[in-house]
């Protein structure tokens, strides 16, 4: 009792937070068993009839199923590499410029995307590559026909996976700057007189020092490996491109909310939700392992 | 200092030219999409706007003025930006605080940490989450863009985190004169962490402007939609149009705006962000490097 009486209050200061995550983050989870239903709206989760893995098999043989899940690997497995190299790459370059005003003008620049919505950056895509914009103008002025950007699946899903990069570019590009920085400046001058050159002191000082961040990076976006980023492709896909664009979410997405398939819709999300999970953990477990990560 | 070698001078100069293009890339489609809403919109649409305006003119944002589904969303998301974060950092502020308390002090703490933590790794997902909304009668009303995420548990650990680091001293202090946790929170806490309120406040800003989807999920009718939300239509609309014209679309073409306008709302949905983002941007440095490397 006595215990109770002193933290009484810690536990009120939960209270708001704690009735807020059980409607809105559990009650969803307990919304999953709909998976395992013919959910019918009307009838809710008690009097819908109970139909086993019926769900799942039903999507897993839907002819789109592969093609989905082939997209949104190959989609997020390229934005995965790409926003480590890129960022690296920039960051290094970067770190060597000696002007602070233009290496923070450069920093502003590039992480300018990153803070505007996909809104305002899909509208800003589709009129570059629209069929008179300016991306068009240079393939014309190369003496090329002009490309259909936005209706070709091939240049579609290059499009979604750069536009992305340049989005989030600036983000890990600032984590690795930083890392950069915190590397002891005496090993730079130890080798410089040792006589190594710049690329010398970059592939043996500079790169090792920052491996650590960058594994870190890697690590903690394979748990997203099937989020390959449903509010950019719900924007800017249309009909024409879902056979290279469509994933897992935005099939959802369709399913659930235009063909009223709940019952399947939601097994794709569990599926969906159990595959991310466990890489999360692998992958938590893995950074806590090797780099002595924890977030609590 | 020796003078730099060759080699060293043209890698400079190489360096320099190719982070410049790299700007360039950052920021001329902003320049392009400024430049297309303030041409003629006969130019625009012949696609002859390349970085300048072609027949300057101020008509687009003229119109936008009198555009009244432009400003009904406009108010939305202002309503929305003040009413969410608000909401946002009380909870986070609230919920941070008896999480981060040692284990000797909070006996319960560990069992409410994974209860919080759980959430960030595992989720009900779209429809399921979509019919819990339906459920709470919500729909259509700002809270259903509210609510849902109100406690955003990643804020919440860097929080926590941000608590941590002030010395146990202060509140010791605080207590033998006879201080409750209340007011260690409001008085002594809440004074100490305004870097990091600003830092997670600040983001929460960013993101509840830039939300579009929950709208278009949420709200049924479109004069309740949030100016992202709004914008979404707009591009949306343009993009179906390309590739099938069935009877609805055509309907939607027809109350879609032309080039120049298009472009103008889109340009002023991102306005505000980058008129303050150059100012904001150090704290946002300053609080990822805390949130992301960590030891």
């Amino acid at each position: 009792m006595k215990l109770l009486r002193k933290e009484y209050p810690l536990h009120l200061m939960l209270v708001p937070g704690v009735i807020l995550t059980l409607i809105y983050a559990y009650g969803p989870m307990a919304g999953l068993v709909m998976a395992f239903q013919q959910f019918e709206p009307l009838s809710g989760f008690f009097k819908s009839e109970w139909v086993g893995f019926d769900n799942f098999t039903y999507v897993f043989n839907l002819p789109d199923f592969n093609q989905v899940l082939w997209n949104t690997i190959v989609i997020s497995l390229f934005k995965m590499v790409l926003f480590l190299v890129v960022p690296l790459i920039l960051a290094l370059l970067l770190n060597e410029v000696t002007r602070r005003w233009f290496s923070r003008f450069i920093q502003s620049a590039i992480f300018l995307p990153f803070f505007l919505s996909w809104t305002v950056l899909g509208g800003v895509i589709i009129e570059l590559f629209s069929l008179d914009g300016p991306v068009n103008g240079i393939v014309k002025s190369l003496g090329s026909e002009p490309i259909m950007f936005m209706l070709n699946n091939d240049w579609f899903r290059g499009i979604i996976i750069g536009s992305d990069v340049w989005k989030g570019m600036g983000y890990n590009m600032i984590v690795m700057l930083a890392a950069i920085t915190g590397i002891n400046a005496t090993l730079y001058e130890a080798a410089e007189v040792d006589g190594a050159g710049k690329w010398k002191q970059m592939i043996h000082i500079t790169l090792p020092g920052i491996a650590p961040i960058i594994i870190l990076l890697g690590v903690l976006s394979l748990g997203n490996v099937l989020n390959a980023g449903f509010e950019q492709i719900l924007i800017m896909y249309n009909p024409t491109v879902y056979e290279g664009a469509d994933v897992i979410d935005t099939f959802v997405y369709r399913l659930g909310m235009f063909s009223q398939q709940f019952g399947p819709a939601a097994a794709v999300g569990l599926f969906k939700s159990v595959i991310s999970l466990g890489l999360v953990s692998i992958t938590y477990y893995a950074a806590y392992k090797y780099n002595n990560y924890r977030i609590f | 200092m020796h003078k730099p070698s060759l080699s060293r001078r043209m890698f400079i100069i190489l360096n320099t030219l190719l982070l410049t293009f790299v700007t360039v890339v950052g920021i001329v489609p902003f320049v392009h999409l400024l430049a297309i809403s303030l041409s003629s919109n006969t130019a625009a649409m012949a696609g002859e706007v390349k970085l300048w305006p072609v027949g300057f003119t101020m008509d687009a944002y003229m119109f936008l003025g009198e555009k009244v589904e432009f400003f009904r969303s406009l108010w939305v998301s202002i309503e929305r930006v003040v009413l969410g974060t608000a909401v946002n950092m009380f909870l986070v502020f609230i919920t941070a605080f008896p999480l981060a308390r040692p284990n000797s002090q909070f006996k319960y703490r560990t069992v409410y940490v994974w209860f919080f933590a759980i959430t960030m790794f595992f989720g009900g997902g779209l429809i399921p989450t979509y019919i819990v909304v339906k459920n709470t009668g919500i729909m259509d009303s700002i809270w259903a863009l509210i609510l849902p995420g109100a406690l955003n548990v990643w804020n919440m650990v860097l929080m926590l985190n941000f608590f941590r680091t002030i010395p146990r001293e202060l509140d010791e202090a605080a207590t033998i004169d006879g201080a409750g946790y209340w007011r260690i929170l409001w008085q002594i806490y809440l004074p100490v962490s305004l870097p990091s309120i600003a830092t997670i406040g600040l983001f929460t800003i960013v993101g509840h402007w830039n939300a579009w989807f929950d709208g278009i999920l949420y709200m049924n009718s479109p004069d309740k939609y949030p100016l992202q939300t709004y914008l979404s239509t707009l591009i949306t609309a343009i993009n179906s149009q390309m590739s099938s014209m069935s009877p609805e679309q055509l309907r939607a073409m027809e109350n879609l705006s032309e080039k120049t306008l298009r472009t103008a709302q889109i340009f002023m949905g991102a306005l505000p962000i980058m008129l303050v983002y150059p100012f904001l941007q150090k704290y946002f440095v300053k609080g990822m490097t805390v949130g992301s490397v960590k030891e």
